[in-house]
């Protein structure tokens, strides 16, 4: 199946299970539109523990709404953003971080590309430089001459 | 009795299949010509059959026969007609049939259209797309029979998943297939000469077009489907990072770095037997795509494959065709003598460098989609890995590609000189950077994301433009524009798809960074703000579909004291799944799209309405449009059609 049907898929099993609430409410917003924007940022780090692959932010399951304004009552709490995320990972496991922290094995999956990029500059580098064809000689003057008379007629 | 017919059709094209598979390559490897002839009414025999066999399934989804197991699952009476006939690949088994449907159809094209090719490597070629097909053929018939009956046949069907019932269904999967299956064309030939050990320009030529024809349907497919969940979601998002779009985007990357290199062996005989991996892992990821979509073994971390047997059995295609082709690439890759050298700073240094970056992209997308079942099965962490890493780590690696494109695409070949090419381009980075400057000044934010967005896609459109402006020479305007007009198409596909490329990444970071979004509670009559715009709930009503219930908003957009445009947002139920969906009103248009959702009647009265001004939201999809466009344009040009050479076949040594 493709992407969207999956997707849909998604999104229609979180629907059933959550009766058709679409993601953000209005009631859940607060009133202080930078503490708002926080909390947007926060929530679209954090996975739906019961969803597919969404945010707290995109998603429409229930709990996703709980964990929306538990993110927000920390924030009105004065929590820095750092600290609401440790406190929803410490509830919910390293699951919930979208974006995996850099910490043990994980340091594979953030460095493995920059580590290819390196092997194969290296590797292409090194190939090309090989492969050089010998330094083709200049012309001589007599052949300089000769190609000036071909050009000009 | 149809249905019947259908799936003893697709039984005998199995058949026919395994026969394909083996007539023709003893008989290219035995130098028998009748054997290897045996390939063409093979090839055109099973796409006859699968084609009967899908019009059986069509039948029977139009004709709504609940007999059908697969029908009362997926269909009802009330249904549309055409949901109806897209219905038949809305579902696991009848996709999978499509797939087979143009696997033969590209076996096929190859038997009617590959008449300039040597007998050996036609025979080898179609023997490969027919071992290929062979496994999928088993695979539907052991696992996924479409043509399964049901004891009793119900009154009438489940429905289809009402999300799919969308003109964007009709479209989306068969041009995605045409890509993904299109590849398996490319690893067809790539798996024939490494059989017959023979890589040359010709082959280069051949392969070709094929690759563009798979790149250019995979980008019409990728953007169609970002463009229908852009509009059927209900918030308006255009790339999830989840890991079946990440399925469709590996083999893009891919095929796009094949395009390139497969330039390099054809025109200079280098790059060889790293196009030729390059055509085994493109259509390797194909596969692997198959099984992450079908197995569920990413969608949900904690059981292993949905229905086991399927993904067990896609992971032993899987391992058979990318083992099975690494293996003879193994064996074989070292005897494929580059010829032409090339200097360091040269046309075919730019293009390693692209594929180096495009592998490297594709192989960001790889680790971050399989990392949670690593992570799971190896340190036993279970993680998740989604947009905010992606975003953060395959940003980087595109950006440099966009940032040496126009740069390695004007280098001459063999031996090129940095400072010539940079000196047209002086302009264009001048512009480029202008044109940030401004978007930083405009803005309200302090965000990079949009001045960096506009200053790379201005330099890869402008840097393309250039390009094919410097192909003219150095005569007066009037004969370089009458110069412009003279140029290879292929030369002007180049131009049209690297431009479509740069419209994209504008359009991506202009949504991504100046995106407004209002979500409040309304009452009919209320007028709000959003951005320089006024939003008016008129009226909402309750009205009845063909087979939902909706709640429909009229809701009126002013400008000042002008009325832009009246729009009606949806929520729809179909009572059948028993599903709500919400249909967004979108009014285009080129500088922005008004993005209007009603939800929820709140508690206290008043419904939730969501507004959105999505800036530049269609170049995205435009510079997508490009591409394909630009893929097209190449395709038509004389010296890449797909029957090149047909005419002159004393051009390619026979063997």
């Amino acid at each position: 199946m493709s992407a969207v049907l999956q997707r849909c898929a998604a999104v229609a099993v979180a629907l059933f299970l959550s009766g058709a609430a679409w993601a953000v409410q209005p009631g859940e917003m607060l009133d202080d539109p930078a503490l708002e924007a926080r909390a947007r940022e926060i929530s679209a780090g954090l996975r739906c523990p019961v969803c597919r692959n969404e945010s707290i932010d995109e998603s429409n399951a229930t709990l996703s709404a709980d964990l929306r304004l538990l993110v927000r009552e920390r924030l009105v709490a004065g929590d820095t953003d750092q600290e609401v995320v440790d406190f929803v990972v410490s509830r919910y496991g390293e699951f919930v971080l979208l974006r995996p922290d850099a910490s043990g094995a994980n340091l594979v999956l953030w460095l493995a590309a920059p580590a290819l990029l390196l092997i194969g500059l290296g590797i292409g580098w090194t190939t090309i430089r090989r492969r050089q064809p010998a330094k083709e000689e200049a012309l001589s003057d007599a052949e300089k001459a000769r190609l000036d008379e071909i050009m000009r007629s | 009795m149809i249905t019947e017919l259908g799936h003893f059709a697709l039984i005998l094209a199995f058949a026919i299949g395994i026969l394909q598979m083996i007539v023709p390559m003893v008989g290219a490897h035995k130098g028998w010509r009748g054997w290897m002839a045996f390939a063409e009414p093979a090839a055109t025999s099973q796409f006859i059959l699968v084609s009967f066999a899908f019009a059986a399934l069509t039948w029977a989804f139009v004709t709504s026969d609940f007999s059908l197991r697969l029908v009362y699952l997926n269909s009802h009476s009330a249904k549309p007609l055409i949901y109806k006939i897209s219905g038949v690949w809305g579902n696991h088994e009848g996709s999978m049939l499509l797939w087979i449907l143009i696997l033969t159809l590209f076996g096929a094209c190859a038997a009617w259209f590959g008449g300039y090719l040597p007998a050996p490597l036609r025979a080898r070629v179609l023997a490969v797309q027919s071992a290929v097909t062979v496994a999928f053929y088993a695979f539907i018939l052991f696992t996924s029979n479409p043509f399964l009956r049901l004891e009793t046949p119900p009154f009438d069907g489940q429905d289809l998943n009402p999300l799919l019932q969308d003109p964007g269904l009709a479209f989306h999967p068969p041009f995605l297939y045409l890509g993904y299956v299109g590849l398996s064309m490319s690893f067809s030939f790539a798996v024939a000469a490494l059989i017959e050990g023979k890589v040359d320009a010709a082959w280069g030529r051949w392969v070709r077009p094929w690759t563009l024809a798979a790149w250019l349907f995979l980008t019409i497919g990728i953007a169609l489907g970002s463009w229908w969940a852009y509009y059927e979601l209900g918030w308006g998002g255009f790339w999830f990072w989840d890991p079946v779009e990440n399925a469709s985007f590996m083999p893009w990357l891919l095929a796009a770095a094949l395009l390139h290199s497969a330039v390099v062996v054809e025109k200079r005989e280098a790059l060889k037997s790293w196009t030729i991996l390059l055509a085994i892992l493109a259509f390797g990821f194909s596969l692997l795509g198959a099984f992450i979509v079908r197995s569920g073994v990413l969608t949900s971390v904690h059981a292993f494959a949905n229905d086991p047997e399927r993904g067990v059995y896609l992971l032993i295609i899987l391992g058979i065709f990318l083992g099975g082709a690494l293996t003879l690439y193994a064996a074989r890759a070292g005897e494929m003598e580059a010829k032409g050298v090339f200097s360091t700073v040269s046309r075919e240094s730019g293009i390693v460098l692209n594929n180096i970056l495009l592998a490297v992209s594709a192989f960001v997308v790889f680790i971050g989609t399989i990392w949670p079942l690593f992570a799971e099965m190896i340190v036993g962490r279970t993680l998740s890995v989604g947009a905010p890493f992606f975003d953060a780590a395959f940003t980087p690696f595109f950006i440099a590609i966009a940032i040496a494109l126009p740069l390695g695409s004007m280098l001459a070949w063999k031996r090129g000189s940095l400072s010539r090419v940079a000196r047209p381009l002086r302009g264009v980075l001048l512009v480029s950077v202008a044109l940030a400057a401004l978007a930083y000044a405009i803005q309200s934010g302090n965000s990079a994301v949009g001045p960096v967005g506009v200053a790379l896609g201005a330099w890869v459109v402008l840097g393309a433009v250039t390009d094919v402006w410097q192909r003219t020479g150095r005569e007066g305007f009037g004969k370089r524009l009458a110069r412009l007009r003279r140029l290879p198409r292929a030369d002007w596909g180049k131009t049209v798809a690297h431009a479509g490329l740069g419209v994209t990444i504008f359009g991506v970071a202009a949504i991504t960074a100046w995106q407004i979004e209002d979500i409040r509670v309304a009452e009919i009559g209320d007028r709000w703000a959003v951005g320089q715009f006024e939003v008016e709930l008129r009226q909402i009503e309750q009205a009845q579909g063909p087979n939902y219930v909706t709640t429909l908003a009229t809701m009126a957009v002013w400008k000042g004291d002008r009325e832009v445009v009246v729009l009606t947002p949806e929520k729809r139920f179909y009572p059948v799944a028993s599903m709500p969906t919400t249909e967004a009103a979108i009014s285009n248009g080129i500088l922005r799209d008004l993005y209007l959702v009603i939800g929820d009647p709140q508690v206290g009265g008043g419904y939730a309405v969501r507004t959105y001004i999505k800036p530049f939201a269609n170049w995205i999809w435009g510079g997508a449009m490009f591409m394909a466009l630009g893929g097209l344009i190449s395709l038509s040009d004389r010296r890449l059609r797909v029957a090149a050479g047909a005419r002159r076949p004393d051009a390619v040594p026979a063997e």
